[in-house]
């Protein structure tokens, strides 16, 4: 037997299958027994676009991949140095992954002729030679599988469908793990099927006994991954999509205001809508509108009647949803726009992620139509994130939005629970009192006052005693709101709309350099959820020796305000990010420096390795030194 | 007590700027009047409407009022009424507003039943943009985008009403404010969405247009005002509405005439959607116009009261962010 210790102390595990196969199931269950063992990770899964894809075929493949190690585990992981294939399919997509020496375990129950022809596959990839310089290790686990569960009552399918247990439970032998935990959530998960609850304890158990049989482990080596440091407390597991529902809840709570949530379908937004559907108890209510439009005008009639209207979509769905965005900068009404980027443009990739819309985010709209934009830069940080953006709108009394993408959405790992009574509450404007409301222009003047600092406009719902008045996108007079086509009027208006975005900045923390000093030959500087890839190659940079630092933006508009200065003290800007070069226009049009792009737009977020190696190449020296 | 308020209490400071004549006036004015009869309180009114000339509607009413974006005034309002149900939203709306670019909201609006009235003025006709041809325009009208005559068949707002799911379907005349105001007291004692069709004189644009059942000497001949649980009779009720079942349509008859007597006129049933849909449907060649509450078949409530009612704790907040957060598996480092 062997027992590996990776170097870099991490290793990425992947499962893949066909969409039946259960591999989400397992590897989030894998998860669970990750976190239990106290080391760190990220998890991704990447699921088949279509629906129900034919069995066997290479659109039908689903993953899961887990990066774990004994140190600070910032993404899912460059390239998996383990595959677990279920069938000839899931073998032929996941193959071009991996990197000479992983090691690939088969289920050779599936690689039959029938299952070839599914995945137009000519020959045997075991025969061809394509396999050459893999680990190989060959077991039928479909059969294993119906030999372990035979006594349990299955039937023939029920039985098969227990071998994504049986996987597990050689996974966990791999990584030394205890099977007690495994089987306690088998046991709550499948209390009402006694069958399935029997047959997928016996595959997990037989699994763990298969690997650990003598003849076979020999070829299957044992890992060992420790735990990695941490900050003390209690951690859960979250994924983007959760994580930000649970700060919109949040920021409800911190505002004391209820929230309407109104979306309308589409990847990879949707799960905001259900997972917040589920979160009526905290003062959440969803709408599901009739369209995109329709959401946002349901969600800023929401803020206009008192709540805090939130809508969310993908970036189709967000274009449709600008017209309805210069209302409520006219109307001064307070309102949330989440976008989950996709891969654009039209319908592009809907399940893949991009960072392709902050354009659309800070220029998109027609007229002077300044808006505040916050992105979330992993999935735990989507809760504050989240927060932040309510928090904006709400002070400001003005659409925000909050970009997160499809990659945080589905990602997870390790999460430090929050402490709610840390987060500072959030301010509204209040109704203003003392205004004698028989004199109708000093009621329209009280409506109307900003509030100095903020800009915001007392926050008055209809049912409000003594200030009816009216409102809507015409321009209007700065002081009473009455419809105003003057001239001045309208300068001073925009003056105000764009006074008011830029004083954000006032309110905004400082940015701040998450690693590395604060000037030297280069910093990488990025925004989103390129963060965690952007880390772990700074950080390995700069365990070679490399000066290189890294910023990674919250506030894309406006940017906070020591951020020109700081970037002042850099030789070089390197900007990773997943799109054409977004980012880098916008920090050359507001802080006019010289940025270098590096730009991914193939749908996979950016490799570890991909960055470093730009690292290298811009610090003089770097690479003839590596050499 | 204040002293009740009066039609005037409800008109604002602004200035109305319709063109003079318009037939906007005479509803502002039907409605304020009905806003007083009502006893309506402005502090918990709210007129919503999108973009045209109808909905300027707003800023002449000293209630709250949103006057919106095009064709989506029914999402704004939807919005407004979930945050606070109690509030007595009145949509003002215009043909191209509500059934061109907004269609696809009224019809989701009619269809859901929320606890509001709808006021589409029909002037059939762009009167904003400066008189192009819109989807109520009828086949043949001449306008700057149609200098030959509209080649579309023309939608009716009634039809469109009652295939969306609407269960209140009424219509009115902009002048006969005494007509309109008891209807819009009908629609705005209906639960749940109340929509009603206001033939309004667009006269820059398309004067007239309406003037086969609104001019005075046409009136009486050409206009059924509907009641349910009495006789369909126009015409100082010497001709009514028969039912003729071998053609499964409706009939003018002339009392006296063929041995027509009252009993064989159609008694208006409110709460039959067939009847409904005839009335609404009677080509305006050889039938009066149907006017008055012509549909009304209440649902047991309203979108918004269902909406609350499904919450699982009816809006209120009973549950902690940080017991979530707790929920689920939990390890500690
Ligand atoms: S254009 Fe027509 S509808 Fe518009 S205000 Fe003038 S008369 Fe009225």
């Amino acid at each position: 037997m062997t027992t590996i210790i990776p170097k870099q102390q991490s290793i990425v595990v992947r499962f893949a299958g066909d969409s039946g196969d259960g591999v989400q199931l397992l590897g989030s269950q894998f998860a669970e027994s990750t976190a239990l063992s106290g080391a760190d990770f990220t998890t991704f899964p990447d699921f088949p676009a279509e629906i129900r894809a034919p069995v066997g075929t290479t659109f039908g493949v689903s993953a899961f991949q887990i990066n774990l190690g004994a140190r600070r585990i910032a993404t899912s992981g460059d390239a998996p140095d383990v595959l677990i294939a279920f069938n000839p399919a899931a073998l032929k997509v996941n193959l071009p992954l991996l990197p000479k020496g992983a090691l690939i375990i088969l289920n050779t129950d599936a690689f039959n002729a029938r299952n070839f022809t599914k995945a137009n596959i000519e020959t045997d990839p075991r025969e061809t030679g394509e396999l050459d310089g893999f680990q190989v290790v060959e077991i039928a686990i479909s059969t294993q599988t119906m030999e372990a569960v035979k006594d349990t009552g299955l039937g023939k399918k029920g039985a098969e469908q227990c071998k994504n247990f049986w996987g597990l439970g050689a996974v966990l032998w791999m990584f030394g793990r205890e099977r007690a935990p495994i089987e306690e959530w088998i046991k709550t998960k499948f209390a009402n099927k006694p069958d399935a609850l029997a047959g997928n304890i016996a595959a997990l158990n037989a699994g763990h006994a298969y690997a650990e049989t003598v003849e076979i482990s020999a070829e299957i080596p044992q890992f060992e991954i420790g735990e990695a440091p941490m900050a003390s407390g209690d951690y859960r597991s979250v994924t983007g999509a959760y994580a930000l529902s649970l700060g919109l809840a949040a920021a409800g709570e911190l505002a004391d205001k209820e929230i309407i949530f109104a979306s309308y379908p589409i990847t990879p937004a949707s799960p905001l809508l259900h997972h917040l559907t589920k979160m009526g108890d905290l003062g959440v209510a969803t709408f599901q509108a009739e369209d995109e439009i329709a959401a946002a005008c349901a969600a800023i009639g929401a803020s206009y009647g008192g709540s805090i209207g939130i809508t969310s979509s993908s970036g189709p769905g967000i274009a449709l949803k600008t017209e309805a965005i210069g209302l409520a900068i006219s109307a001064e009404l307070p309102l949330v726009i989440v976008n989950s980027q996709r891969g654009g443009p039209s319908t592009g990739l809907p399940t893949k992620t991009e960072q392709s819309d902050l354009y659309q985010a800070v220029y998109g709209r027609n007229g002077d139509a300044p808006v505040p934009v916050v992105s979330a830069s992993d999935p735990g940080d989507c809760f504050y994130a989240a927060i932040e953006a309510v928090r904006i709108a709400l002070r400001h009394m003005t659409p925000v939005f909050l970009l997160t993408d499809g990659y945080i959405a589905n990602a997870s790992g390790p999460w430090a629970l929050p402490d709610m009574s840390k987060i500072e509450p959030l301010s509204t404007n209040p109704v203003p009192d003392g205004i004698d409301l028989n004199d109708g222009d000093a009621v329209k003047r009280a409506i109307w006052k900003r509030d100095e600092k903020s800009f915001g406009r007392p926050w008055i719902a209809p049912g409000e005693a003594g200030f009816a008045h009216r409102v809507g996108g015409i321009e209007k007079d700065i002081r009473t709101g009455d419809i105003s086509y003057d001239a001045d009027n309208h300068q001073a208006m925009s003056d105000m709309r764009f006074a008011k975005i830029d004083t954000i900045a006032d309110f905004i923390p400082d940015q701040t350099v998450e690693q590395g000093d604060e000037n030297g030959p280069l910093v990488v500087v990025g925004w989103g959820s390129t963060h965690g890839a952007i880390w772990r190659a700074v950080n390995q940079a700069r365990e070679e020796g490399l000066n290189v630092a890294q910023i990674h933006l919250r506030y894309m508009n406006p940017l906070p305000k020591n951020l020109g200065k700081l970037l002042a003290g850099y030789d070089r800007i390197l900007l990773p990010e997943m799109n054409m070069g977004q980012c880098a226009t916008l920090l050359r049009d507001k802080l006019e420096v010289d940025v270098i792009p590096l730009t991914k737009v193939s749908g996979q977020p950016f490799k570890i390795s991909e960055i470093l190696e730009q690292i290298r190449a811009n610090i003089p020296g770097a690479i003839q030194a590596a050499e | 007590m204040n002293a009740p308020l009066t039609a005037k209490d409800f008109a604002t400071d602004q200035e109305v700027r319709w063109c003079p004549g318009c037939g906007d006036y005479a509803i502002l004015k039907c409605v304020q009047k009905t806003m007083a009869d009502i006893e309506a309180k402005p502090d918990e009114t709210v007129f919503v409407s999108g973009i045209g000339c109808s909905s300027r509607f707003p800023y002449y009413m000293s209630t709250y009022g949103f006057h919106t974006i095009h064709g989506r005034a029914p999402a704004f309002a939807t919005g407004l009424k979930l945050a606070n149900p109690d509030l007595d939203v009145w949509m003002v709306t215009g043909d191209g507003d509500g059934l061109s670019i907004g269609g696809n909201h009224l019809l989701h609006l009619l269809r859901r039943n929320i606890n509001m009235q709808v006021l589409l003025f029909n002037n059939e006709i762009y009167g904003l943009t400066k008189g192009q041809y819109s989807p109520t325009s009828r086949p043949g009208t001449r306008s700057p985008s149609s200098p030959k005559g509209s080649i579309e068949t023309s939608v009716s707002a009634g039809a469109f009403a009652l295939g969306a799911g609407a269960r209140f379907i009424a219509r009115g005349i902009d002048t006969d404010i005494k007509h309109l105001s008891e209807t819009l007291k009908a629609a705005h004692h209906y639960n749940g969405t109340a929509f009603v069709e206001i033939y309004q004189n667009c006269i820059v644009y398309n004067a007239d247009v309406f003037k086969g059942f609104t001019e005075k000497a046409a009136a009486t001949d050409n206009q059924l005002h509907v009641q349910h649980g009495k006789p369909l009779l126009f015409a100082k009720e010497t001709k009514g509405i028969i039912f003729n079942a071998k053609t499964m349509q409706l009939e003018v008859a002339t009392l006296g005439e063929n041995g027509i007597s009252l009993d064989d006129i159609l008694v208006h049933d409110s709460r039959n959607k067939a009847i409904a849909q005839m009335l609404i449907d009677m080509p305006e060649s050889d039938y009066p116009i149907a006017l008055g509450v012509l549909y009304e078949d209440p649902a047991e409530a309203s979108f918004d009261q269902n909406f609350w009612n499904n919450h699982p704790t009816n809006g209120k907040r009973t549950g902690k962010v940080a017991d979530l957060l707790r929920q689920g598996s939990i390890w500690q480092k």
